[in-house]
């Protein structure tokens, strides 16, 4: 779970840049940025939940 | 191209702020001391130490290398037409700068300070269990990699300063007295070692419920406080000349809306911990408070007063919450507050300036051909700050997380437990902070 957490955290950046650099200004390139956004909350959202289940250990 | 020299008054003006800026990160050290245990106090001030000199060492030898300044050397890449600026080319040992009180000169000072101050940050959630020389590795990769890589993007001329100039986004993503380049990178790191290094022993119970474990000293936290507000007045002020290029006279607006910030931060933590628990708590006061002074970074020279207030108030009210979400919630035992103050207040930051910031017509990074006065530029500006803060989220902490993560596979970072027990003075530097003190709490319960 952590792992797929940070692949998501790092496709939602890349999904950020992709929309700065590939679509034209206004509502694409917002919806777009918005999007790899999220999917950085929810790749964050497993990252931390694989942490909570195991509050005693490290890693 | 060369930035245009400071004025006398300026150059001046900004040295006498960049001198002031050590003080935040006194004032931070203090903070993680005293919301630790008292058997780990010294630990604590001396891990601080360590963490600024290996931080200043190593950005001298390759951070601003790669941090550069705008108009200097640096690295890009061509994406669909446009420069990416990524890393910057200077040479190693500050080689080629001129102290002569330029503005690149101003600059590479003031970073100094503030590597050392983001180094100090991951203290506060390492506290009572983070090995000395693990921690000075840690903070080498982030004095030497992280923090410059960052800094160069908005601060060094790089692609997150130029989005303004390449896609029309505002005068690009601004962060004026570094409430992302510095806190929150010194944040997220601080997320990243919570976790690596996991709780400390008895923190949490088999129930997963979080047990209380109180700083040993309420005073040396307030009053660390007043300290990092005397270091924040400074860190704003530089940055604002340096990085916004305001007029030596705008750092009284700079200096009002720190300090409302952090009056506004305070008083709303205040208030929410008396509304919950029925009296203030006196630790969340203190992080609201400094919490305020990091979400006033970002913004500080280019928002009004009113709006600086609301920023912290808003902040006090997030760090409030997230300190509970963070402890028990997300499992991350962060004894100092560093990633509720310094990631969530940030951030916070950094977003309150695309909704509150209103740049004067003199500043510049806009898209050729745009009027410095046309709103159309403020719509890009929220954008701009929303890329910057996913940059941060989405690769920054990744980063970070990835690295210290390696770094503890082969150098364990987390001590012994009989040195946790004990207490990290005796187990690493042979002598207690306070030798007099007969008793300790350990002494006679069990954790």
């Amino acid at each position: 779970m952590k792992l797929a957490g940070f692949f998501l955290l790092l496709a939602g950046w890349a999904i950020v840049l992709a929309a700065l650099a590939l679509l034209p200004p206004a509502l694409p390139r917002v919806v777009f940025v918005a999007a790899g956004a999220a999917l950085e909350v929810l790749g964050f959202a497993l990252v931390a939940r694989s942490h909570a289940a195991h509050p005693q250990e490290g890693w | 191209m060369a930035a245009p020299a400071l004025s006398e008054t300026a150059m001046s003006t900004c040295i006498l702020c960049i001198l002031l800026v050590p003080l935040a990160g006194a004032g931070l050290s203090l903070i993680h001391s005293g919301l630790g245990r008292s058997h780990s106090a010294a630990h604590s001030m001396v891990a601080a130490l360590y963490a600024i000199s290996i931080a200043a060492l190593v950005y001298f030898v390759c951070g601003f290398a790669w941090q550069g300044y705008p108009g200097r050397p640096a690295h890009s890449f061509l994406v669909a037409g446009k420069a990416w600026s990524w890393i910057a080319a200077e040479p190693f040992f500050f080689r080629g700068l001129e102290w002569n009180g330029s503005p690149s000169s101003l600059v590479a000072c003031l970073q100094v300070f503030s590597v050392a101050l983001a180094a100090v940050i991951p203290l506060g959630s390492g506290a009572g269990r983070w090995r000395l020389g693990p921690l000075c590795l840690s903070t080498a990769l982030l004095a030497g990699w992280t923090y410059p890589l960052f800094a160069h993007w908005v601060w060094g001329g790089g692609w997150l300063a130029q989005l303004g100039v390449n896609y029309g986004l505002g005068r690009g993503f601004v962060d004026i007295g570094g409430s992302g380049t510095i806190q929150a990178v010194g944040g997220l790191t601080a997320l990243a070692v919570a976790w690596v290094l996991g709780p400390r022993r008895g923190k949490y119970g088999h129930d997963g419920v979080p047990m209380a474990i109180p700083g040993h000293s309420a005073v040396l936290v307030l009053f660390a406080c007043s300290l990092a507000w005397l270091g924040w007045l400074g860190l704003n002020s530089a940055g604002a000349i340096l990085f916004a290029k305001i007029e030596p006279g705008r750092i009284v607006l700079v200096a009002v809306n720190t300090t409302l910030a952090a009056a506004a931060a305070v008083l709303m933590a205040a208030w929410i911990t008396r509304s919950r628990f029925g009296k203030p708590d006196a630790s969340i006061c203190a992080n609201g408070w400094v919490g305020g002074l990091v979400a006033s970074s970002a913004s500080c020279a280019v928002v009004t007063p009113l709006a600086a207030a609301a920023t912290g108030a808003i902040a006090g009210a997030l760090i409030t919450f997230a300190v509970d979400w963070f402890e028990n919630r997300l499992a991350a035992d962060d004894p100092g507050g560093a990633i509720s103050v310094h990631a969530v207040g940030g951030i916070w930051g950094l977003l309150s300036l695309g909704l509150f910031g209103r740049f004067p017509a003199s500043a510049a990074n806009l898209l050729p051909g745009v009027a410095p006065e046309t709103d159309a530029t403020w719509a890009g500006q929220p954008l701009a700050q929303v890329v910057g803060v996913a940059t941060l989220i989405g690769f920054v902490f990744p980063l970070t997380y990835g690295l210290n993560w390696l770094l503890n596979r082969f150098y364990p970072q987390r001590a012994a437990p009989e040195g946790e027990h004990h207490g990290m003075d005796l187990h690493e530097l042979g002598a207690s902070a306070y030798p007099d003190f007969v008793t300790n709490i350990d002494d006679i319960t069990q954790r």
